[in-house]
């Protein structure tokens, strides 16, 4: 009798094992909070980005979890990166925030950087645009007048060789302008500020500052735009940006320049940042030990959320009318952009170092 | 006209008011406690911001930011730990106030200082916004940095009686001040392969270990309460009123300085109470007691950074550029809201902009008479004896410091230049001429190159930039030079019971040696480190060593040749509580802050204070009570260490 009855009891057992695993494996054991590193102060770009983003993921995962941003500055965003690497939790509780600058110094072999990619996953990767223009005064309406700039000195602007602008100083030297950048601006609206002074003579903004602050001068005709660096479509090429579908972009402007398409190493570099810096300007991170169920909970919620009417309509504003990528097409592009070869980090050291004294 | 009243009319509102309330409260929290800034103030209100009425937001985010400069007055005057970059001038005159029992009237006439600061500033702002557009846009980088030079023109003043003394220290802070990226090139420099020095030395662990640790350390070796000398002036509220109201002209004039150099993006907030503690300095006749505990001192920088904080808004609605640290957490707070700065909050957004206005009048009276109030009870504690309070001030000191960074570098540079703060105060050389020379470093050097770069050499002759080379010669290098004449010439009259300007016997101590020993071993050991760096990347240190070595030769040669008197030096001393500083603070970092903080001060105060069981204890447990629901209302970490991990996992299943 009591044989039977340990019986009953381990076939009982083992047939709610059963039941429950399945209803175990749809519902992901997502944690209660999520502490979200923003490497970056409070009140940058990537943080008001992150404090947007917030509270849709806390609505479209599951189980509604508190997400919690901690912010981490210093280093241009090295330090909070470093420091997730290190101590992240893979149970789905830590994700990171990044940007161009979290890029492109691993990408530059930045002796800080102690991260590696291949440890995290990303969820999502937010693009972004910008747009070239430069004063009224120098004789050109549009970018179909690019010519009349030739040997005409621009003053630009710049945080740095090595920042965002890299691409941006890269196409200039593609274009044949003599852009002279002046480094030290404490960030790209002081660039802008030096513009309206008239001490700069050219000048880029990305999506957001250019909608905000750059269309007002357009439209007082202070500020000539010229052309746009257009975004990436799902086929990897380069399209007009549908923020700006009446200016052309970097490529068409080189096309009609020198009738030929742009190629060489110096294209492949303007490529490589251009995607590190703009394509996926704003990523997500979780690290890649988290328990794959909790993973695609998270992409499947992520991919819920983009489609969320009124996330669009405020993504539109705080970004752009840009497309976010998700999923794992995203986490194979991000790797391929992320990747310098040996010939092409030779050659964008030797640039640096020829062209502004830079030293890597 | 109408918009600004329609705009009074809606902060008037009960929903306007009690969010404006609170951001006061929340504000002078962050204010009062060292270290914590707007930042922690907007960690704190964010959760109530997403989806706020923007109007109704902006009134919560004024608030918080406008009373920062009010709350942090406290620690400043009381202890001697600068609350917050804006008022470490404060600090000069404000502390020996407190040691002559004098805190209640210190405390008073800043808060007043405050109050009528933030208002001019709301005034001046209200009217120069709508103009100020071609004004910002006219200061160019020239101009930028003929300011830089105004700001470290104040040495002169400050440097009192020995002129080489303020250069050394002010050459030492500019070369302090590059550590870190080369504005002009972006490459590295005097980084030692340390992570942490790559972003540069923060403002904030410079100010207290240049000023709170020494006066720390000095206070201990004589173990008095603050406050050692009785109060006559009864408890000097109503005197710290009759001070402001006798010195209107120096309070208008600082307030109107202040709120326009606020207005200038790229200074920043932390020179302009400099600037104004040496106009209240070239204005007084009688200058002795400056550094002494001259009441002047504490009203004009307390007039200025709360006008200055006013000021900061208009780059930062006009142009989305924040000119100073709460001025971007303000920006960052409006983009959250959904809104943009630029030239609609002149146009269309003018009632949002009159809004923030009035909100920012309003919190600086509330906050003033928040603090006001607060002041007798509080500046009761500068009579409690000093060894009871040391742990409690030496906690905060570390706090404070680990906010900048979050790392144990924070606590290793805040002990270095603590240990060269000490040996200053020893030797009496003038510490405002380091932190001035390390505030403006950067901007030094970043303006000058880029304005040589957009202009060429002719940028000296732009109009603004002879019209502040005027100024800087006429307003803030002759007086001080005129008067140390004036004064050459009445000393050689015979004096009648008035105090020397300076003591008539010249001395020189063993620190004195000591610190030009530092000073030209780190100038050569930086002229090695930088030589073979790019043109733009070493030009601006060699300025600034040439300067430090310069002066050290100067002084070198001073003391050889001309007769100085030998004082003895408690160097000595000094060295052993900064050892102790040093041991101290790797143990908050190793073993966890908030255990190492009961420890340590429940042993400090047993068997070095002599206090009794019941009172060491009582005093640790409410440091950490404080320090646990600080964290958790802030989101703050601290160290984690060895043992906080057990700790705070009890506190979690307990609460």
């Amino acid at each position: 009798m009591k044989k039977i009855l340990n019986l009953v009891c381990a076939s009982a057992l083992s047939i709610s094992c059963v039941l429950a695993l399945p209803a175990q494996a749809k519902e992901a054991d997502v944690p209660s909070t999520i502490n979200w590193t923003v490497p970056f102060g409070v009140g940058g770009g990537t943080d008001v980005w992150a404090r947007f983003i917030a509270p849709y993921l806390t609505k479209y995962i599951p189980t509604n979890p508190t997400v919690v941003i901690r912010n981490q500055p210093g280093g241009g965003s090295i330090t909070g990166a470093n420091l997730f690497y290190k101590r992240a939790k893979d149970d789905g509780s830590t994700m990171l925030a990044t940007s161009a600058s979290t890029l492109f110094p691993y990408m530059l072999g930045d002796k800080r950087v102690r991260y590696n990619f291949d440890k995290w996953v990303p969820l999502m990767a937010s693009p972004t645009g910008g747009v070239v223009y430069v004063q009224p005064g120098l004789g050109v309406k549009s970018a179909a007048d690019i010519d009349k700039l030739d040997g005409m000195t621009l003053p630009f602007g710049s945080q740095g060789p090595t920042r965002l602008e890299l691409p941006v100083l890269i196409a200039f030297e593609m274009l044949g302008l003599d852009v002279k950048p002046v480094f030290g601006m404490k960030s790209r609206g002081a660039g802008r500020l030096a513009f309206e002074r008239g001490e700069a003579k050219i000048d880029f903004q990305t999506t957001s500052a250019y909608l905000n602050s750059v269309v007002d001068l357009v439209n007082n005709d202070k500020a000539i735009p010229l052309f746009s660096l257009g975004v990436l479509n799902k086929e990897g090429k380069i399209v007009r940006d549908p923020a700006f579908p009446d200016l052309p972009t970097f490529q068409e402007v080189y096309a009609q320049k020198f009738g030929k398409q742009p190629s060489g190493m110096e294209y492949t570099a303007y490529s490589k940042f251009f995607a590190a810096g703009f394509a996926f300007q704003k990523m997500i991170f979780i690290p890649s030990d988290t328990p794959t169920d909790v993973v695609s909970a998270y992409r499947s919620s992520v991919e819920n959320m983009l489609k969320d009417p009124k996330f669009i309509e405020d993504s539109a504003v705080q970004v752009g009318p840009y497309q976010s990528i998700v999923g794992i097409d995203a986490a194979q592009h991000i790797q391929e952009a992320l990747t310098v070869s040996p010939e092409l980090y030779t050659w964008i050291s030797g640039w640096l170092k020829k062209k502004f004294d830079y030293t890597l | 006209m109408a918009v600004l009243l329609s705009a009074l009319d809606q902060i008037l509102s009960l929903t306007h008011l009690i969010y404006l309330v609170g951001g006061v409260l929340v504000g002078l929290v962050v204010g009062i406690i060292p270290g914590l800034g707007g930042i922690a103030g907007m960690s704190l209100l964010l959760p109530f911001l997403y989806g706020m009425e923007p109007s109704v937001g902006l009134g919560m985010l004024m608030g918080l930011v406008a009373v920062i400069p009010t709350g942090d007055t406290f620690t400043s005057v009381l202890m001697g730990i600068p609350g917050s970059s804006s008022s470490q001038a404060t600090v000069m005159d404000g502390f020996p106030l407190a040691k002559k029992g004098q805190a209640a009237r210190a405390l008073s006439a800043a808060f007043l200082c405050s109050m009528v600061g933030g208002v001019v500033g709301a005034i001046v702002l209200s009217v120069f916004i709508l103009v100020a557009r071609p004004v910002v846009l006219a200061f160019s980088s020239a101009e930028l940095f003929m300011l830089t030079l105004l700001g470290l023109s104040v040495v002169a003043a400050l440097s009192g009686g020995n002129l080489f003394k303020g250069l050394a220290a002010c050459g030492f802070g500019l070369l302090i001040g590059s550590v870190g990226s080369a504005p002009a090139t972006g490459e590295f420099r005097f980084t030692l392969g340390i992570d942490y020095l790559y972003d540069g030395i923060p403002l904030v662990v410079v100010g207290l270990g240049i000023f709170a640790l020494p006066e720390i350390i000095s206070l201990l070796v004589q173990n008095k309460a603050i406050a050692s000398t009785p109060n006559k002036l009864g408890h000097g509220l109503m005197q710290g009123f009759k001070d402001v109201f006798a010195n209107l002209p120096l309070v208008g004039k600082s307030s109107v300085f202040g709120s326009l150099i606020g207005a200038i993006p790229g200074l920043g907030g932390s020179v302009v109470d400099w600037m104004t503690y040496s106009f209240a300095m070239n204005g007084s006749k009688d200058t002795s007691q400056f550094g002494k505990g001259d009441i002047r001192g504490v009203i004009a920088p307390e007039s200025a950074n709360n006008a200055c904080a006013s000021g900061s808004m208009i780059p930062t609605l006009l142009f989305g550029i924040p000119g100073s640290g709460s001025a971007a957490v303000f920006l960052g707070g409006m983009l959250l809201l959904g809104l943009q700065p630029g030239v609609s909050m002149i146009t269309t957004n003018l009632d949002l902009t009159y809004t923030i206005i009035w909100s920012l009048a309003l919190a600086n009276i509330l906050g003033a008479i928040f603090c006001i109030s607060f002041t007798r009870p509080i500046s009761l504690l500068t009579y409690v004896k000093f060894s009871i309070l040391a742990p409690i001030i030496l906690t905060l000191i570390l706090f404070a410091a680990y906010q900048a960074t979050r790392s144990l570098g924070d606590f290793m540079v805040l002990g270095a230049i603590a240990t060269v703060g000490v040996m200053m105060k020893g030797a009496n050389w003038p510490r405002p001429a380091f932190l001035i020379g390390f505030v403006l470093s950067s901007g030094a050097e970043n303006y000058f190159f880029q304005s040589i770069q957009f202009y060429g050499s002719s940028w000296f002759l732009r109009p603004g930039v002879i019209a502040l080379a005027a100024l800087i010669v006429l307003g803030f290098v002759l007086p001080p030079m005129l008067k140390k004449r004036r004064l050459a010439k009445a000393s050689t009259q015979p004096k009648t019971g008035l105090e020397p300007e300076e003591p008539s016997v010249k001395t020189v101590s063993a620190t004195d040696w000591v610190l030009l020993a530092v000073l030209g071993g780190a100038g050569l050991y930086a002229l090695v480190d930088v030589w073979n760096m790019s043109t733009l990347t070493k030009a601006f240190p060699i300025i600034s060593i040439a300067i430090v070595l310069f002066s050290v030769a100067m002084l070198i040669v001073k003391y050889i040749r001309e007769q100085h008197q030998r004082v003895a030096s408690n160097l000595t001393t000094d060295l052993v509580y900064i050892v102790g500083f040093f041991m101290i603070a790797y143990g908050y970092y190793t073993l966890g802050f908030v255990t190492t903080t009961f420890v340590f001060s429940f042993l400090f105060l047993r068997y070095l204070a002599k206090a009794t069981y019941l009172k060491s204890s009582t005093i640790a447990i409410c440091l950490v009570i404080f320090l646990v629901v600080l964290g958790r209302i802030m989101n703050i970490e601290y160290p984690e260490g060895y043992f906080d991990p057990y700790f705070f996992d009890v506190v979690n299943r307990l609460f």
